[in-house]
């Protein structure tokens, strides 16, 4: 296993919004996480990146360490990578020296020796060709001015690059038109390997059309409520994840 | 904010050394004999003692300036000393005859004396002053075979007397505004550049102050004159002993340009900000401006505010011949107890002369940073045009930005416009980065060199990587 998860919980403030998550996910395996808008998709990703707002309660173990006891960039360094819902804006920062800033961060954790820019231009270029990005994006800043899909690029781009065990890709799909959709999936898929996990969120099965699941989860309010076969995506397209959830008895709390 | 910032905006002043130099002080207090005393020890020219003197005598009846946006206490003008000079073993006859004790103090600061290449391909001539007085200038021989004068301020008025006297006060008069009068009376040295008709001076010239002496002040002038088609890029650096006492630094700086002549001034300023308390730090408080004097010249100013407790100043040009341009450029970075208020005046005054002003300010702590900018066009200057750009970044819920643009237009034809911007270096920025592995501290540095980058660009290339160096030791240690 390289991800366990055992009851975990997460609020801010007063607000729980993670309430007793339980998973496991293999080395080398596709999973899927889908569910409503607001049932906490997104905090599970941002806490297991280790973003300090939550108060978080649990266990986690990732690669058999103590995932919630490290810090964000340790977790990184471990080989988690979070490809943002939102990529966050740099302006002013290039993209190919936060990349190559970001990599060498890395291998120098792990012992490796730092890339200097020529070494780091010809590895970047072959990443670039894998996931079939736009060289010219790479003299910009930062995801600044990048429509919806090509920051989704730049993502996948950067995990590309970072070669993690781990890489969670929040609704990697939101937003991109079906060719985007397409060229990101078939990136991703290049991404595939028995040495990586990929933990894919989403709250439409179109992707999974793209990128087939070894195994699906469905979250609502904040819990992980069923799970199954990628044939699972198909089933909640039709009937939807309430009708779902009362199907299991599972305890939900109003309807949204 | 974590602990980790607050740790890397709090860290310490790196030049804060004092160097044991044996001194020759005049006592503190200032008054018409001092002034004498000073251009006496000088051997100064009748003329420029007179100018000294009216300047006094108009300093005496200014009253100190209070409506910048920074907070002081008042300064006593009767307890600072107003002259301080490096006592020299013997008059130099070259660079070797430095005292081997200067020499080290600008070895520790990691600036380089000796005449040598700095980076490849790249070679820079250094003025360095210390206490006000100039101690070895490089180069001059190379510079000399070209006709460019780079020298003291002192040498100049020895061996260029003409050429001062006919610039001295041509932009900056010695009744210009209260510490440009007192500056005028007790100036002690500085450096002096001239670059001949036609002639593209082939180095980078550049002069590093440092204050050294307690208790004293700095007034030191800088005065650059590019004659017809010439062009000359300079660069001032400067740094001071840590001190609880605050210190008062009043400098003048006066650029001519005439027909076709370019003159780029790039500023790093790294004087002592205080400790992380508030206590000590140096006044900086200066008035920079440059006179496009002829058709087609051009004044660029690029300024890297990272020190200096107080730091109040407008470097400006005056747009006098016709099709002039002005530029400024301006990083100013305001950390723990540290107030900068800062930005440019542009005068239009000639026609189709163009401005413009990007200024980038950066509060940590309780740091507060105010842009002051006036852009006037006068009912001469029809087709004027100025674009200004005031972008602020806030680091911590304790720092501060402001922001005061004055536009005063005389010709219905000018083109002037005004952008600004405020924004905080969001949690969501420092997460990606360290997401992505690159730990917090970096993190803030990458974001605020982002922030910068368009000033920075405009710097030379070597003094580029040492601004962003500069900015991230100033930043670390300071958000709350
Ligand atoms: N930092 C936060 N502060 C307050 N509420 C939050 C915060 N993060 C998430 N939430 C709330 O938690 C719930 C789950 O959000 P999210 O994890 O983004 O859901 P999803 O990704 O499944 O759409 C939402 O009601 C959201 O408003
Ligand atoms: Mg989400």
């Amino acid at each position: 296993m390289i991800l366990q998860i055992e009851n975990l919980h997460a609020k801010v403030g007063d607000k729980e919004i993670l309430r007793g998550v339980n998973l496991e996910l293999p080395l080398g395996q596709v999973h899927a996480i889908m569910g409503p808008n607001g049932s906490g998709k997104s905090t599970l990703a941002q806490v297991l990146a280790g973003r300090e707002e939550y108060t978080v309660s649990g266990q986690v173990l990732f690669d058999g360490k103590d995932l919630l006891s490290l810090s964000a960039e340790e977790r990184a360094f471990m080989g988690l990578f979070l490809a943002f819902q939102y990529p966050v804006e740099l302006p002013g920062v290039g993209n190919l020296y936060f990349l190559r800033t970001a990599l060498n961060s890395v291998r120098k954790h792990r012992g490796l020796d730092e890339l200097d820019a020529v070494d780091f231009l010809a590895y970047a270029q072959k990443r670039m060709d894998l996931v079939e990005m736009d060289r010219s994006l790479m003299s910009r800043s930062v995801n600044e001015g990048f429509s919806g899909g090509e920051k989704k690029r730049n993502e996948i781009l950067q995990l590309a690059i970072l070669e993690p065990k781990l890489a969670i890709l929040d609704e990697t799909d939101s937003g991109l038109d079906i060719d985007a959709l397409r060229a990101v999936a078939k990136a991703v898929n290049a991404l595939r390997s028995p040495d990586r996990t990929l933990l894919l969120i989403t709250h439409y099965q179109r992707l999974l059309d793209y990128i087939v699941p070894d195994q699906v989860h469905v979250m609502t309010e904040g819990r992980i409520v069923r799970s199954g076969g990628k044939d699972l995506a198909l089933e909640l397209e039709q009937h939807g994840y309430l009708a779902d959830a009362k199907d299991h008895t599972l305890p939900v709390g109003g309807t949204r | 904010m974590s602990t980790d910032i607050r740790e890397f905006t709090e860290r310490e002043y790196k030049y804060g050394f004092s160097t044991d130099l044996d001194t020759d002080i005049v006592p503190r207090g200032l008054s018409e004999d001092v002034i004498r005393l000073i251009s006496g020890k000088k051997k100064e020219p009748a003329w420029l003692l007179d100018w000294r003197l009216e300047a006094y005598r108009k300093w005496t009846q200014k009253k100190e300036p209070r409506w910048q946006n920074v907070h002081y206490e008042p300064i006593d003008y009767q307890d600072i000393s107003y002259y301080a000079a490096p006592k020299p073993k013997k008059s130099l006859a070259s660079l070797d005859e430095v005292d081997p004790e200067v020499r080290a103090m600008f070895d520790k600061l990691g600036i380089s004396l000796a005449e040598q290449e700095r980076i490849s391909g790249v070679t820079v001539a250094v003025d360095a002053v210390v206490d006000s007085v100039s101690v070895a200038t490089t180069f001059k021989k190379r510079l000399a075979e070209v006709g460019v004068i780079f020298c003291s301020f002192s040498e100049a008025v020895q061996n260029h007397s003409d050429l001062v006297q006919q610039y001295l006060g041509s932009v900056v008069s010695n009744q210009d505004n209260f510490f440009a009068s007192l500056n005028a009376a007790v100036f002690t040295d500085g450096s002096f550049c001239y670059i001949p008709k036609g002639v593209q001076c082939p180095m980078e010239l550049s002069t590093y102050f440092r204050i050294n002496a307690a208790d004293t002040g700095q007034f030191e002038r800088t005065l650059i004159i590019a004659e017809e088609g010439a062009s000359v890029s300079y660069l001032e650096g400067c740094t001071a002993p840590m001190r609880d006492k605050n210190q008062l630094h009043a400098a003048v700086v006066e650029l001519v340009a005439l027909k076709d002549a370019y003159i780029k001034y790039s500023t790093v300023q790294n004087w002592y900000p205080g400790d992380a308390q508030g206590q000590g730090g140096i006044y900086n408080f200066v008035t920079k401006r440059g006179l496009c004097a002829g058709s087609n010249s051009k004044i660029s100013w690029t300024q890297v505010e990272t020190g200096s407790a107080i730091t109040w100043k407008y470097p400006g040009v005056i747009l006098q011949g016709d099709g002039s341009v002005g530029e400024f450029y301006s990083v100013a970075l305001t950390a723990n107890y540290q107030q900068a208020d800062t930005g440019s005046k542009m005068i239009h005054i000639g026609k189709n002369t163009t401005s413009s002003i990007l200024s980038k300010t950066v509060s940590a702590g309780h740091g507060q940073s105010t842009y002051r900018g006036l852009v006037q066009v006068h009912d001469t200057a029809i087709g004027a045009r100025n674009h200004t750009q005031c972008d602020s970044l806030l680091m911590g819920k304790d720092s501060g930005a402001s922001t005061f643009p004055y536009v005063e237009v005389k010709h219905p034809s000018a083109k002037v416009e005004h952008e600004a911007s405020t924004s905080k270096i969001g949690e969501d920025q420092l997460f990606y980065c360290r997401q992505r592995g690159i730990p917090e501290e970096d993190a803030t540095t990458m974001i605020v060199n982002g922030f910068c980058r368009e000033v920075f660009k405009e710097l030379p290339m070597e003094f580029a990587v040492e601004a962003q160096r500069l900015l991230s030791v100033s930043l670390e240690g300071s958000i709350g």
